[in-house]
């Protein structure tokens, strides 16, 4: 077991979270803290219970599963709350893009709705492609998009939906070398420029280098092996 | 995370819904074959019933007539799909039949033993082809082809009907049980190809496609429609028979009805049971075959007498239908004429004015049944999936129960139930009664591609703040669109085939084209049937056309819109 | 047309009710109105008809009425097609057993023989009402006894006729020659042409007709059979000739003997198909009527035997429960009327004969039958020869099971 430093007022933060199926343990338990605009990696082998707790976090744990332990946001105890009420955003491997919207409207999906009004919307969205260079994508149907194109389209869509934190389950695995380095700076530049404290769950030691901050080790098991603190720094373009 | 609301409580209502009728309706029918019906004067249980029903001439032979074409035309399907996979996989054959199999389930059982009757009849369109030219017949031949005292051309209508059933059931068993990996190892090791499939890919893929068909095989035992159409009258199967009983105005026979509507179940049950006992004995010889290691040959026989086999149904089937197309413009059409001598629209301007109502009722039942179907099968499926849910094996069998009991063996306790509640002749019963049959069939085709969208999906829009139902209807019905509508056409060909539910439920207010052409295939004025059973069979096809063809402009549409906002 | 059943079961009561000279007013009770408040009362009314629905022809008729009924009467008929009258009875049946005293589905049903003594019998009826119908005075009670007594059963006006059979048979000239003038020359005719004729399986009225025309012709004294049956030794002797001539024709019958045709309709597919050369109808006009609408070839001709046929009536009738009892008993008279029956009887409709007296008709109703067509293949009324009686339902049903118990294997 292991813990790094709690500060529970900000950023992301998870007390005693453990995953069971039945009787057995699958992870945990784990304690620790994002905090904001900070990057912290979970790693370890496939099957270890990752992508587990990251469902743990965001509330769409398998049933058949039980978790246990407190979710806290910001000093707030979202451990009771359904998925929709918690702001928590989540990037897959996949962009799961809706592929019956164009990207306009699969942005405006993630748009909430306090949010008002067709111009209003219109103009929040445009913004956001605007500030990433992706503009003339507006009516594009997402299905025409290129691999890396979509990716960064989902990362704009679920950061339209103002989350107060952001997961990665290994998001950068299925995008080439050189599209790889580029997206995950997007992603953490945009993370850290927004102040969302952000874990990333991968088995690739060049993100965790890139991402720059504490690593959690887990073994096959679930269990913690140990946790490094932040070092190595951060280098642009995520070269060790 | 568990959700509170009204949608738990969907899969109880639906087993509800359509387990009710059933179990109401075999009760009323097991109570008056004991005796006891006292509204008729029944008020002690005696075997008295079951005496009269085995003193009825000709049962024995009915229940002859019943076991022969029942089983026959079941052993039949099933080797003639077991044999064309293996033989033909992977071949474009298989892509072909494929494309054909989806019209032929929909062409409902009526229209095809109609248009096979014509085709096959010692007058009928294939001797008429020949005559007399090539046979010298001047008079159509003394030979019982159709209504034959084996019931043959009554197997024969149930194997066209069964083997694209049976083959589309068994191609997506083929997805699940990893079929092309197994015949790979299997040819690798030297197997030819029909071996390695049969021993390979059979035992796997069986255990998949059982409820299939011991659906196929209550059917094929219990059938009225077809029967009455293809096989002989005097004594007809037995579901024909019992139906007699149960419309005999002397009340007492009200009795025997249910005796041997009892009769027919036990038959089914016992069938069903024979056929476990051959998986048995299959499994067990099976076995030894396999251990033997006898690698077959190159499986050049089976291919050409499979795919021939299958193609000839697929013509039969095709034929038959042009024939009754062909007889619905006919003015007049003589032996041994291979074509009409006159052609006319007359049948359909005289058709005309009853075809509107009988139309409107089908399509409205249809659409109703199948849409109520549809809801209920998402509702279940939603609810499964946000509940943590598989559906379990016991719940497959539920589901299975409206189409392995025999329904001339429940119908008629469920249509007392109805009278007595008052819902007896309204659409209310009518639509009820297409729904028991059409759900489990929704069911299924819809399970498959709901369970199999990646709930990623869903996941995402959760967490982007979207609430369960907002997910449920802009992300998760939109992308199962072309699931969904095929699951709609499935449900309003089921409906639409329907012949005993109508007569019973609808109490004899509610005329559908499938009634219409059963009544009209007795008499003698093929001009008129055809008509009806030329529509009876185009409507689902129109409804299957329909289903393949509106994704693309309703995507487009919605494209459109997006772009205008 | 109609299906005949004999139940056991309301025969013996309906024996009982007449001995105990309880039969009396039907359940419905006298119809007491006068007819303006008939036709007034039935005005925005929807019949459900249920009638056989198995000819086209007869189906076009009832449609033709139905147009009528709405133009003249604001009343709205539909036709529910039975394959089997019986079906009706037991719907009946199946309401009073749950109950259902009133706001029944079916007004009116196309009725006679068995079905309607069953009926009578337990009391199932609307009526007397045929009272109240004016046309009714318009039949001919003397020279048609059948439309008072339906097969031995006195109507008690219960029910209200709409037209005539009569059991005739037809043939192709362009294969036939010579035709059998009686049941035993058809035999001889049978032997020489063997798969050449058959007859539906009893108990279509069509067959059950060709057996109680063999048991008729063959019986030395057949006013027995206008009364019950009286024993099974009885029966037993009765019968006896008529099953050694079955036994002797049935190999000699198409599919010889071993499949019959399930009606009259599939028998006449069967002439037109060639596969047979003689069918038998229950209707004079049939051959015409058959040309006209393209299901015969127009060398088809009829022919009776020379010791006469057995004719009836058929009847409509209204259950005690009908929800619209008085637009049926509207629909009955029209039936009746002079132009209805002229219409029915034109053989290039139906062809069904009139159950009027034209004696009773005035001229100009009278000049509607005589510029009917005559149709070339009917016999004139005058070579119909004659009517031969309905024997008591009773030995129906016996003789029905019998045959059941012989040849249905």
């Amino acid at each position: 077991m292991s813990v790094i430093d709690i500060s529970p007022e900000h950023g992301l933060t998870l007390s005693q979270a453990e995953i069971l199926h039945g009787e057995r343990r699958i992870i945990g338990p784990v304690s620790l803290t994002v905090p904001p605009g900070e990057v912290v990696t979970v790693m370890g082998p496939s099957g270890c219970g990752k992508s587990s707790l990251l469902a743990l976090i965001c509330g769409t744990l398998d049933p058949a599963l039980s978790g246990r332990g407190r979710v806290l946001l910001n000093g707030e105890d979202v451990s009771a709350r359904p998925p929709e009420a918690r702001h928590v955003g989540i990037l897959f491997q996949d962009d799961l893009l809706f592929p019956h919207l164009s990207v306009a409207g699969n942005l405006a999906f993630g748009l909430p709705p306090s949010v008002r009004g067709r111009k209003a919307r219109r103009e929040r969205i445009e913004a956001a492609l605007a500030e990433a260079d992706m503009l003339a994508f507006y009516d594009r149907d997402p299905t025409t998009l290129s691999g890396g194109q979509r990716a960064r389209i989902a990362l704009l869509r679920t950061l339209l939906s103002q989350p107060r934190a952001l997961l990665l389950d290994e998001p950068f695995a299925k995008l080439d070398v050189a599209l790889r380095a580029r997206f995950r700076s997007f992603v953490f530049d945009h993370a850290r420029a927004q102040g969302l404290p952000t874990l990333l769950v991968t088995h690739d030691p060049q993100d965790a280098a890139a991402a720059g901050g504490p690593r959690l080790q887990i073994d096959a098991d679930g269990r913690i092996l140990g946790a490094r603190p932040a070092g190595r720094g951060h280098r642009p373009g995520g070269l060790p | 995370m568990h959700r509170r609301g009204l949608l738990r409580f969907l899969p109880g209502l639906t087993l509800a819904l359509f387990l009710a009728p059933v179990i109401a309706g075999l009760i009323g029918t097991w109570l008056p074959a004991f005796g006891y019906f006292p509204s008729l004067g029944g008020d002690t249980f005696s075997l008295a019933p079951w005496t009269t029903l085995f003193a009825q001439p000709g049962l024995a032979e009915s229940l002859r007539l019943t076991l022969i074409s029942g089983f026959l035309a079941t052993v039949s399907a099933f080797l003639l799909t077991v044999i064309f996979l293996a033989a033909c996989h992977g071949g474009r054959l298989i892509l072909a039949v494929r494309g054909l199999m989806a019209p032929l389930i929909a062409v409902p059982h009526a229209a095809v033993a109609l248009g096979l009757a014509f085709l096959i009849a010692p007058s009928g369109w294939l001797v008429r082809l020949v005559s007399p030219w090539a046979t010298g017949w001047d008079l159509p031949p003394d030979v019982a082809t159709v209504q034959d005292a084996n019931g043959l051309a009554l197997t024969l209508g149930l194997i066209i009907k069964e083997v694209p059933f049976l083959l589309l059931m068994t191609l997506a068993a083929l997805e699940q049980v990893r079929a092309e990996e197994r015949l790979a190892v299997a040819r690798s090791l030297g197997y030819g190809p029909v071996t390695a499939w049969l021993k390979a890919v059979l035992p796997a893929v069986y255990r998949q496609i059982r409820l299939p068909l011991y659906a196929v095989l209550a059917y094929a035992l219990s059938v009225v429609d077809m029967a009455l159409i293809l096989a002989p009258l005097t004594p007809p199967p037995l579901a024909v028979q019992v139906l007699r009983w149960f419309n005999d105005p002397d009340l007492s026979m009200r009795f025997v009805a249910a005796a041997g509507a009892c009769l027919q179940l036990l038959i089914v049950i016992a069938g069903i049971g024979l056929w476990r006992l051959g998986e048995v004995a299959a499994e067990g010889l099976g076995r030894a075959w396999i251990a033997g290691g006898r690698r077959g040959g190159d499986g050049r026989l089976p291919r050409l007498v499979a795919a021939g086999l299958v193609q000839g149904l697929v013509a039969l089937a095709a034929a038959g239908l042009l024939g009754l197309a062909l007889w619905s413009v006919t003015r007049r059409w003589r032996y041994p004429d291979a074509w009409p001598s006159s052609l006319s629209l007359d049948t359909w301007a005289h058709q005309a004015p009853s075809l509107l109502a009988i139309t409107g009722t089908t399509l409205v039942t249809g659409l109703a049944a199948a849409a109520i179907a549809l809801l209920l099968a998402l509702g279940c499926l939603e609810n499964e999936q946000r509940r943590g849910l598989t559906l379990s094996n016991r719940v497959l069998w539920l589901l299975y129960v409206p189409l392995l009991v025999p329904q001339v063996a429940f119908l008629f306790g469920a249509q007392v139930l109805a009278i007595q509640t008052g819902i007896d002749a309204t659409w209310i019963a009518l639509v009820w009664s297409h729904l028991l049959f059409v759900l489990p069939y929704v069911f299924l085709t819809l399970g498959d591609p709901y369970r199999a969208l990646d709930e990623r999906y869903a996941r995402t829009a959760l967490c982007l703040g979207a609430r369960p139902n907002r997910v449920f209807w802009q992300v998760k019905l939109p992308m199962l669109l072309r699931p969904v509508l095929f699951a709609l056409a499935v449900g309003f060909a089921v409906s639409v085939t329907q012949y005993l539910p109508t007569l019973f439920a609808g109490g004899g207010r509610f005329a559908t084209l499938t009634t219409e052409a059963v009544g009209l295939s007795a008499g003698g004025d093929r001009r008129v049937m055809g008509v009806y059973a030329f529509l009876q069979a185009l409507l689902p096809l129109l409804a299957f056309a329909a289903a393949l063809a509106l994704p693309k402009p309703l995507a487009l549409r919605r494209k459109l819109r997006i772009q205008a906002a | 047309m109609i299906r005949r059943r004999l139940p056991l079961f309301s025969m013996l009561l309906a024996a009982l009710v007449t001995a105990l000279g309880l039969s009396g007013p039907a359940e419905g009770g006298t119809e007491t109105r006068t007819w303006p408040e008939i036709v007034e009362a039935a005005k925005g009314q929807t019949v459900y008809w249920n009638a056989w629905g198995g000819d086209a022809r007869i189906n076009a008729y009832i449609a033709w009425v139905g147009d009528k009924m709405r133009e003249e009467y604001s009343i709205t008929l539909k036709q529910v097609k039975l394959a089997d009258t019986a079906d009706a009875v037991s719907r009946v049946l199946a309401e009073r057993t749950a109950g259902k005293k009133e706001g029944g589905s079916i007004d009116l049903i196309w009725i006679n023989g068995e079905n309607f003594a069953a009926m009578k019998a337990q009391n199932l009826l609307y009526g007397p009402f045929t009272q109240a119908l004016p046309n009714f005075r318009l039949v001919d009670f003397d020279d048609k006894p059948s439309t008072l007594v339906d097969f031995t059963v006195p109507t008690d006006g219960l029910e209200a006729p709409w037209g005539m059979a009569k059991l005739n048979f037809i043939y192709d000239t362009a294969r036939v020659e010579a035709m059998p003038h009686s049941i035993p020359e058809l035999l001889t005719w049978a032997k020489a042409h063997p798969g050449r004729f058959t007859y539906p399986a009893p108990p279509d009225f069509l067959g059950s007709t060709f057996l109680k025309q063999v048991l008729i012709e063959l019986a030395p004294d057949p006013a027995f059979l206008q009364k019950p049956v009286e024993s099974d030794a009885q029966v037993e002797q009765a019968t006896r000739p008529l099953w050694e001539y079955l036994d002797a024709l049935h190999p000699q019958l198409w599919r010889g003997g071993e499949i019959f045709p399930a009606n009259g309709q599939a028998q006449r597919q069967l002439l037109d198909d060639g596969a047979v050369d003689i069918m038998l109808s229950f209707n004079p006009g049939e051959a015409s009527s058959a040309i006209a609408n393209n299901l015969l070839p127009d060398t088809v001709r009829s022919f009776v035997f020379d010791k006469g046929t057995i004719g009836n009536t058929h009847f409509v009738a209204i259950p005690f429960n009908a929800n619209a009892a008085e637009g049926a008993m509207v629909v009955a008279n029209f039936l009746m009327s002079p132009a209805a029956q002229a219409v029915k009887q034109n053989p290039e409709a139906w062809g069904d004969p009139t159950v009027l007296s034209m004696a009773k008709l005035s001229d100009g109703e009278r000049h509607l039958f005589d510029m009917l067509p005559l149709g070339i293949a009917t016999l004139p009324p005058e070579a119909l020869g004659p009517t031969l009686l309905e024997p008591h339902p009773s030995w129906m049903t016996r003789i029905e099971a019998d045959w059941q118990r012989r040849y249905a294997r």
